[in-house]
């Protein structure tokens, strides 16, 4: 009994409903934040899902086709006049059509590429000329915008791409049976493009993997050599202290600053080609080092020295126990931290816009030294540009981008389940 | 012969040499019979027997290939009228350009005078022959040397032990590129930027307020001469990064704790591997989520509000960003907290404490050490974080710390610096560097503080 008439076993109940509200309350806040994170994550997937997954299907405009030998001559490449033939089509299509401007609108219709498309047709089969033929050809970007989101036909005319005209003309197309909507071939075979419905990923898939094949071949053989040599052979010095120093803050270095290194070092100093895998190549290389040298040695720890000091009993050299019996075993361990280092390096952007990997190139890479665009900056590149059927683009190649990424850390994960070794 | 040829070519020699030297070796054992006996196993002898045939050819053959251009040119340029000799430095370099252009079948930037088009006739000679000389050489060197060994093979040659001095040396140049790319770093800003500091003090580069770094690429051409205050950028990537870490600490924070103490075994197993996925998107996803659908989110929420936001704000990149970095705090806070020995919380929990009192009051003191050094690092990687400020944050630099504005960072000057059409005397492309070496030494120092605080916490229960 205290002086208020308050019981002490009250103010204790008191208190403790409190602390247990509290205590509550910091359990909610916990989950709170990993709701969070785990719902960020599931807004973006869905939102580039959402953007993007109409990027895989592709409008198209059928055509008949005359291919006049008077326009095309499939012996020279210099006077051959593909886009006529497709305004001809287009012209017999839409015969009522007569002025200039509204035949320009008329053509807008159609992606600038139709006339390479007729090209590459004609030159797989020389027989087509003076023949008439249904072509199925690619829809103009703004075209395939309007049919991949209806709501554009309500909007007024100023808000929207095509004209009046032109959706009537669609229409019409679309009566006939003249439009359909088929799989994107050309997003995953070409290379980049101005013009949104012909760009592809395949020449940035091509540079990343040059790129990353180059970062493969040098930062393996060279991060597993330096692993092994700083567990198994370092004396404990400065020199070795220093290493290890600068290993674990370059681990830590901002990306970009290994991109003013490549710049100034193998561009400018030695030399090299810019925009090339090469380049790329070897400034990842620098960047996944620490990586996989931190990763080799763990894996290289793991190992029991019971091993070690059986291989030294029966009079192995101190190479052979490495090489013959401890490498062997922590093998796995490297590889889960390569693949680790190469999935970082395939997302990397910032070090590769430094050596010019930003640059616009049409070109599917063949080599190590042709110039190149890597598949996050191809990213990039689109984002910034301005035209609406680039964002389903960014979107679709971001998608590819990330199922790259999965399905190398995937294959960490199966690997270590796999070699997973208790001792 | 291309240097492809050459290489293969000693590749090859090598194997063949590697034969070689095991045949001799047994041929060797076998004339000294039983008694004699080989040092090493046979394959020891046909290692070193290779190594000595490629390593010296492709050490030369390196060494030539990065020299070889200096000297031609030198010796083309030496051939020279006297009165192209004679130009200014820039105007000489650009003689040389289009000669190694007409050489290499590159466009020219004129029209080809006689005079440029024998020089790179006479560059191509030189390099013809220096080629042709260097395979004669390496080949010569490969062959020699391997013949060398093949001679001195005997039973008492100690191979495996010179073999293994040879594969440990290589191994210690591996282990040493860690030090020679922090070198490479430092050298390669620090020349640019001394540079950049001798035409623009570094007072005014520290101190000064305005940054508005276009310059006149010509002198004749009008425009302004460009300003090199970066305390509007120092600024612009401060906010951002404290931004971030408004959201990452608190979120990574809470959820380390909930996963390391509250968290069942298959919710921890579950959630755990899914946070980390935010580790792994690469940040140019971020970026374009961040330009495209959290700023615009926040755009109009702040118009809902009452609030004029523009459509490149600090806020849209520091959030993104934040969000980017809370696997790395919480990771790291993971880590930290399941080191704090159980014997702490369970003195908690015997004299009443509740969960979260044990939390607040016991683990997080005893892991704070830890969970600093965690959220150091946090912060340089935020301060170095390229891409999503690049894409999301905007140019303009503005001396602000109103998050609802547009900033610009330190890693947005480098990229919009060294992106496109520049050349290498500028101040503009010079003061990249200088940011870069702020960049540097900045995520440096934290990051040494960072690694020493978590160093010396994780000792201290050992």
């Amino acid at each position: 009994m205290n002086l208020n008439g308050a019981r002490t076993i009250d103010i204790v109940n008191q208190g403790l409903r409190r602390r247990y509200r509290a205590e509550r309350r910091f359990r909610f806040y916990g989950i709170a934040a990993i709701v969070f994170s785990l719902a960020f994550l599931f807004f973006l997937f869905l939102s580039i899902i959402s953007k993007g997954y109409t990027a895989f299907r592709q409008t198209v405009i059928q055509l008949d086709v005359f291919f006049d030998p008077n326009l095309v001559d499939t012996g020279n490449p210099a006077t051959d006049n593909y886009p006529a033939l497709v305004r001809g089509a287009l012209q017999r299509q839409f015969p009522e059509v007569q002025s200039r401007s509204e035949r320009r609108q008329l053509a807008a219709l159609l992606s600038s590429g139709a006339g390479f498309l007729l090209r590459d047709l004609v030159r797989e089969d020389p027989d087509l000329m003076g023949q008439t033929l249904p072509v199925w050809l690619p829809a103009d970007d703004d075209v395939d915008m309007f049919f991949k989101n209806p709501s554009n036909r309500d909007a007024p005319q100023s808000g929207r791409r095509l004209g009046d005209r032109q959706i009537e003309w669609l229409d019409r197309l679309a009566e006939d049976g003249r439009i359909r909507s088929q799989f994107n071939k050309t997003f995953f075979t070409s290379g980049d493009s101005r013009e949104p419905e012909l760009a592809g990923i395949w020449g940035a898939v091509c540079g990343s993997f040059f790129t990353l094949l180059v970062t493969l071949m040098l930062s393996f053989p060279i991060g597993v050599a330096a692993a092994i040599y700083l567990e198994e052979f370092a004396p404990k010095n400065r020199w070795t202290d220093l290493i290890e120093v600068n290993i674990n803050n370059l681990a830590a270095v901002p990306s970009i600053v290994f991109g003013l290194l490549g710049l100034a070092v193998f561009l400018n100093f030695f030399g090299l080609p810019r925009s090339a895998p090469i380049v790329g190549g070897l400034v990842l290389t620098l960047m996944t080092l620490p990586t996989i040298i931190i990763a080799g040695r763990a894996a290289l720890k793991s190992v029991p020295p019971s091993i070690r000091e059986a291989a030294l009993g029966i009079g192995a050299s101190k190479m052979q126990m490495v090489f013959h019996h401890v490498l062997p075993l922590a093998m796995p361990g490297m590889l889960t931290g390569a693949i680790i280092g190469m999935a970082q390096a395939l997302g990397e952007t910032a070090p590769l816009l430094m050596i010019g990997m930003v640059a616009f190139i049409v070109d599917i890479p063949q080599g190590l030294s042709d110039p190149s665009t890597v598949l996050p900056v191809q990213i990039y590149l689109w984002a910034d540009s301005p035209e609406r059927g680039f964002v389903e683009k960014t979107s679709a190649a971001i998608m590819v981008l990330l199922a790259f990424l999965i399905s190398m850390n995937a294959l960490a994960v199966v690997l270590r389940k796999k070699f997973e070794r208790r001792w | 012969m291309s240097t492809k040829g050459l290489f293969i070519i000693l590749l090859a020699l090598s194997a063949a040499a590697y034969w070689l030297g095991l045949r001799r070796s047994q041929t060797v054992a076998r004339r000294a019979g039983a008694a004699g006996g080989l040092h090493s196993r046979p394959a020891y002898y046909g290692l070193l027997t290779a190594l000595w045939c490629g390593i010296p050819a492709l050490i030369v053959s390196g060494v030539w290939l990065t020299v070889q251009s200096g000297i031609i040119t030198h010796l083309v340029v030496a051939h020279l009228p006297e009165e192209i000799r004679s130009l200014p430095a820039d105007r000489l370099s650009l003689v040389v350009n289009d000669i190694r252009n007409l050489v290499s079948g590159n466009i020219l930037s004129g029209q080809a005078d006689p005079v440029i088009e024998a020089a790179a006739a006479h560059y191509r000679d030189l390099k013809a022959t220096s080629r042709a000389a260097l395979s004669v050489l390496a080949l010569l060197l490969a062959m020699g040397s391997a013949l060398i060994v093949l001679r001195a093979i005997s039973p008492r040659l100690r191979a495996r032990n010179q073999v293994e001095n040879v594969i440990k040396t290589i191994l210690i140049l591996c282990s040493t590129i860690a030090v020679f790319t922090t070198i490479g770093i430092v050298l390669s800003v620090l020349y640019e930027a001394i540079r950049f500091f001798k035409a623009i003090p570094v007072t005014e580069f520290l101190f000064g307020l305005e940054w508005s770094p276009q310059m006149a690429i010509r002198a004749d051409q009008v425009g302004s001469s460009g300003t090199f205050g970066a305390v509007p950028v120092f600024l612009g990537t401060a906010l951002i990064s404290a931004i971030a870490m408004v959201v990452a600490v608190p979120i990574g924070l809470m959820s380390a704790i909930y996963l390391s103490e509250y968290a069942g075994k298959r919710f921890r197993a579950a959630a755990k591997p899914l946070m980390e996925i935010l580790a792994g998107i690469p940040t140019v996803v971020y970026g374009f989520f961040a330009a495209l659908m959290v700023a615009p989110l926040i755009r109009e929420s702040g118009a809902f509000l009452g609030l004029a936001i523009s459509s490149e704000s600090a806020l849209a990149a520091g959030v993104v960003m934040g969000i980017m970095i809370i696997p790395f705090v919480s990771s790291l806070s993971d880590d930290v907290i399941n080191a704090v020995p159980q014997s702490l919380r369970d003195g908690a929990y015997a004299i009443g404490a509740t969960r979260s009192e044990t939390i607040r009051q016991v683990i997080l003191p005893a892991a704070l050490p830890g969970i600093v050094g965690g959220i150091l690092l946090a912060v340089s990687r935020a301060i170095g974080e390229t891409m999503i400020v690049v894409m999301a944050a905007g140019l303009s630099a503005n001396l602000t710390l109103n998050p609802f504005k547009t900033v610009t960072t330190v890693t947005v000057q480098i990229v919009t610096l060294l992106v496109g059409d520049q050349e290498f005397d500028s101040p503009k492309t010079m003061a990249a560097f200088a940011l870069g070496l702020i960049l540097f030494l900045a995520t440096l120092c934290l990051n040494v503080i960072a690694l020493h605080v978590v160093r010396r916490y994780r000792e201290q229960y050992e």
